[in-house]
């Protein structure tokens, strides 16, 4: 019955912890979960930086865009983190962020020069399937094959998104004709990351569009090798998620603080194993992480290509999959 | 006017609680409109109308069509389990979408137990990706809702009818067109609404069974404006034209369905002297029970082994979704008895709060916080937003549980009460309660368990100390903790059907 108390007492303000400055990060869901980076983060930069960190969860990286502005300038956030290299030139056009004035050794595979978002983790988009089988290793001959695959919607998921710009990047002008030959290898398109990964691990495909560092959570966590990554020929789209300042901070030394405190190994060795991604320094790696294929070479259009490109790209996308 | 005597409350309570209810979904939606943004729907979205429409009325028809038959047999028998059997059959409605879907894929998915009978015997294998699996999930959710309702009404005709009939020297066609077809004519016009609506604003059943593109949904089409394009003017005339069309259905379903007949029900198996063998509807009720808990099994099979040993903070969720189910009850039960004891009245009350089912949780999620955000920091107000949430979608459903028989008591015992002067007391606990109170314990189970289930708008305000149980399940899959997630999602099943069936057992039994 403990919980039944909680409801009405809902309206009342939180009254702890006024005597410190409060940092809000808005952050994805995901992120701030029992199972995420954002406790162990939490406890990290609070026993640091005398002050209460309040992690707000929005939903995935472009819901929080879409709050954020609908927030404006009120908005009590003082870092947004989440946001991927798919969503970084729409966020920047709000004017609501302000130059992070960070200087970390980055180990994304990409130069990085954005001065207004800084990278914490990234990771390489790939097809994941079950060890042990001949697979394709391009998109052609994957198109070729017989392989059931499950991907997510771009419209709705930014791996979905990923996967389309992946596609635009590596065959240009060649892409409608790649979606359409994809085709008949799609299962079903799913709302998020989530359903499309659940559906792989029920069998329903042989395949589905995840990151080259998902076989390591098979094998760390459930000491289960049974899980691969495909390597392929054209190289792998990049994920690259990054944090910003927001230029109305109340908190402008704290943030900056955080900022700093992101690219450093406190924060940044707790991202493999519960982000199952990259850090985007020079830590080491949990043990399982060089079991992981490593592509040769990246693929990432920068934040102003891909908002170029998304309009065309989804209209591709669509026609090829509705005939 | 004799009503006047036995209203129990004053008109303008229920004048307030409707006024209550359509702000609720009217000023979020006004606030959402009110954001700049490309207001004329695109090419896409005529199309989205066009799927979202045709998988609607399928759904619906075949869901009505099936549980028609299905009721009739279940009201015409009794055997050992029925009680048990009719209470699980409510289960696939009370499910998260996402388990449920699962469920059933390891039954009709690429590699579930129909294609590998299939395989197994030489035979060809069947998809259930497309427009066939869209219907399938619906009929699979809806069809339990309709047998339900449907079944309500069956009991509610009166056994002496039957008897007299009987009598008469009627057959079954003369006993279907006199005695169940009136009942069928009140019933299936607001159960067929009840799931044309829900199935309007299907959005992941839909994308994932319908396997692409082709299967996009009006709600889809708000989720994309909301998030990549940012347009929320558009995003709330997509929401407008979904309840367009449940604002016409609603109408149309109170053109055909006209008042009730009988007198208020019984509850048990109605005796009938028409029965024939038991075969045909032996074998109707085992085919509807193998399809709708043959699914059921596969997440109870799937999540049984990892309920020992979920993370606590599953547990903190369970508490936190019993105590915003109870509280979403506890309010859309006074809302249906403040409307209600107006609406027997004024009948076209209803469709005030039929939005209620229709309205994209998007679009209100996002309408509340477009409104609140300036007032209060999202996050603190998160569960009282689902508990209203939950309550707006939930009140339709309570509503038309309720009305017909609030309606029947006063029309058979009103005038008498009336003349005989007797007291609002007296009429309460001696007239009125007696009368509804199985469909009013009925229809308070069905939202006690619906706002377990529902995942609605907490997403939006995600407060991540007081996530909701649905929350946590996505968010365990969101981790990759998929066999953490059936267990969760098992809990969840069990809490549902089990508030379910302790506030509706009541109104069974006694």
């Amino acid at each position: 019955m403990k919980y039944l108390t909680a409801v009405p007492g809902l309206f009342a303000a939180s009254m702890a912890l006024a005597d410190q400055p409060v940092l809000t990060v808005l952050t994805y869901d995901s992120f701030v979960s029992d199972w995420g980076p954002g406790p162990a983060v939490e406890a990290e930069f609070e026993a640091e930086c005398g002050c209460d960190l309040k992690f707000v969860g929005a939903g995935d990286g472009a819901a929080m865009l879409a709050r954020l502005k609908m927030e404006g300038e009120r908005s009590e956030a003082d870092i947004v983190l989440g946001l991927d290299t798919n969503l970084t030139a729409e966020a920047k056009a709000t004017g609501l962020l302000a130059p992070h004035g960070v200087t970390a050794d980055l180990t994304v595979p990409v130069a990085w020069a954005d001065d207004t978002f800084l990278p914490f983790d990234w990771g390489w988009f790939a097809f994941v399937g079950l060890a042990g089988k001949e697979y394709p290793t391009d998109f052609k001959a994957l198109a070729a094959s017989d392989l059931k695959v499950v991907i997510q919607d771009p419209r709705s998921s930014t791996p979905g998104l990923g996967l389309l710009m992946w596609v635009k990047a590596a065959y240009g002008a060649e892409a409608a004709q790649v979606w359409a030959d994809l085709a008949d290898n799609i299962v079903t398109v799913t709302p998020g990351w989530s359903e499309a990964y659940g559906l792989f691990l029920e069998g329903e495909a042989d395949l589905v569009l995840s990151y080259t560092t998902s076989p390591a959570y098979h094998l760390i966590a459930e000491e289960d090798a049974g899980k691969v990554a495909l390597p392929f020929d054209e190289g792998h789209y990049l994920q690259v998620e990054v944090a910003g300042k927001l230029a109305g901070t109340d908190q402008p030394e704290l943030a900056n603080k955080f900022l700093a405190f992101m690219t450093s190994p406190a924060f940044q060795s707790v991202i493999p194993t519960t982000n199952w991604m990259y850090p985007a320094t020079a830590v080491e790696l949990p043990k399982g992480f060089e079991t992981l294929i490593q592509p040769a070479k990246s693929l990432l259009m920068t934040a102003d290509e891909a908002q170029a490109a998304r309009e065309g790209a989804l209209e591709e996308w669509r026609a090829a999959l509705s005939r | 006017m004799a009503r006047r005597a036995v209203a129990l409350t004053p008109d303008w309570t229920g004048w307030l609680a409707a006024a209550l209810a359509a702000a609720g979904f009217l000023a979020p939606m006004g606030a959402v409109l009110w954001q700049a943004g490309q207001l004329w729907p695109t090419a896409s979205d005529w199309s989205a109308l066009r799927f979202t429409l045709c998988q609607a009325v399928i759904s619906t028809v075949l869901s009505i069509a099936l549980a028609v038959p299905v009721a009739r047999a279940l009201a015409r028998r009794a055997f050992p389990g029925r009680g048990l059997l009719v209470t699980l059959l409510g289960a696939p409605f009370l499910l998260p979408v996402l388990v449920a879907v699962l469920g059933l894929l390891a039954v009709f998915g690429r590699s579930g137990v129909l294609n590998e009978v299939l395989r197994l015997s030489g035979l060809p294998t069947v998809s259930i990706y497309g427009l066939q699996g869209v219907v399938l999930a619906h009929v699979f959710f809806n069809l339990p809702l309709a047998t339900r309702i449907i079944l309500q009404g069956w009991q509610a005709i009166p056994a002496e009818r039957f008897r007299v009939a009987e009598g008469l020297g009627f057959g079954p066609w003369a006993m279907a067109r006199h005695l169940e077809w009136p009942m069928l004519r009140q019933v299936v016009p607001g159960a067929a609404l009840l799931i044309f609506s829900l199935c309007l604003t299907s959005f992941a059943v839909a994308l994932i069974l319908g396997g692409g593109p082709k299967a996009t949904t009006l709600e889809l089409a708000i989720y994309q404006a909301f998030r990549f394009d940012f347009a929320p003017g558009r995003a709330a005339v997509l929401a407008v034209m979904q309840l367009a069309l449940v604002g016409a259905a609603g109408l149309l379903a109170l053109r055909f369905a006209g008042d009730v007949t009988g007198a208020a029900a019984r509850g048990r198996v109605v005796q009938r002297w028409d029965l024939g063998t038991w075969g045909w509807d032996a074998l109707l009720i085992g085919a509807a029970a193998v399809f709708l808990l043959a699914p059921l099994v596969a997440v109870v099979l799937k999540g049984a082994p990892e309920v020992v040993e979920l993370p606590a903070a599953v547990w903190k969720a369970a508490g936190v979704s019993i105590s915003v189910a109870l509280a979403a009850t506890v309010l859309t039960m006074a809302l249906t008895t403040a409307i209600g004891l107006l609406a027997f009245r004024v009948p076209k009350l209803e469709l005030v709060v039929l939005p209620g089912i229709a309205l994209s949780p998007l679009v209100l999620g996002t309408g509340l916080f477009l409104l609140l955000y300036p007032v209060i920091a999202p996050d603190r107000v998160a569960l009282a937003v689902t508990v209203m949430a939950n309550t707006l979608a939930a009140l339709p459903f309570a509503l038309r549980l309720v009305l017909p028989h609030l309606r029947q008591a006063v029309a058979d015992h009103g005038a008498l009460a009336e003349s005989l002067g007797i007291g609002p007391r007296v009429w309460l606990g001696r007239v009125l309660w007696p009368q509804v109170r199985r469909p009013f314990r009925f229809a308070a189970g069905l939202t006690a368990a619906l706002s377990m289930g529902d995942l609605g708008v907490i997403a939006l305000f995600a407060d991540p100390d007081r996530a909701t149980l649905p929350l946590q399940v996505m968010r365990l899959m969101g981790s990759y903790r998929t066999d953490d997630a059936a267990g969760a999602a098992l809990v969840l099943l069990i809490l549902s059907l089990g508030i379910f069936w302790i506030i509706d057992r009541g109104g069974r039994d006694a």
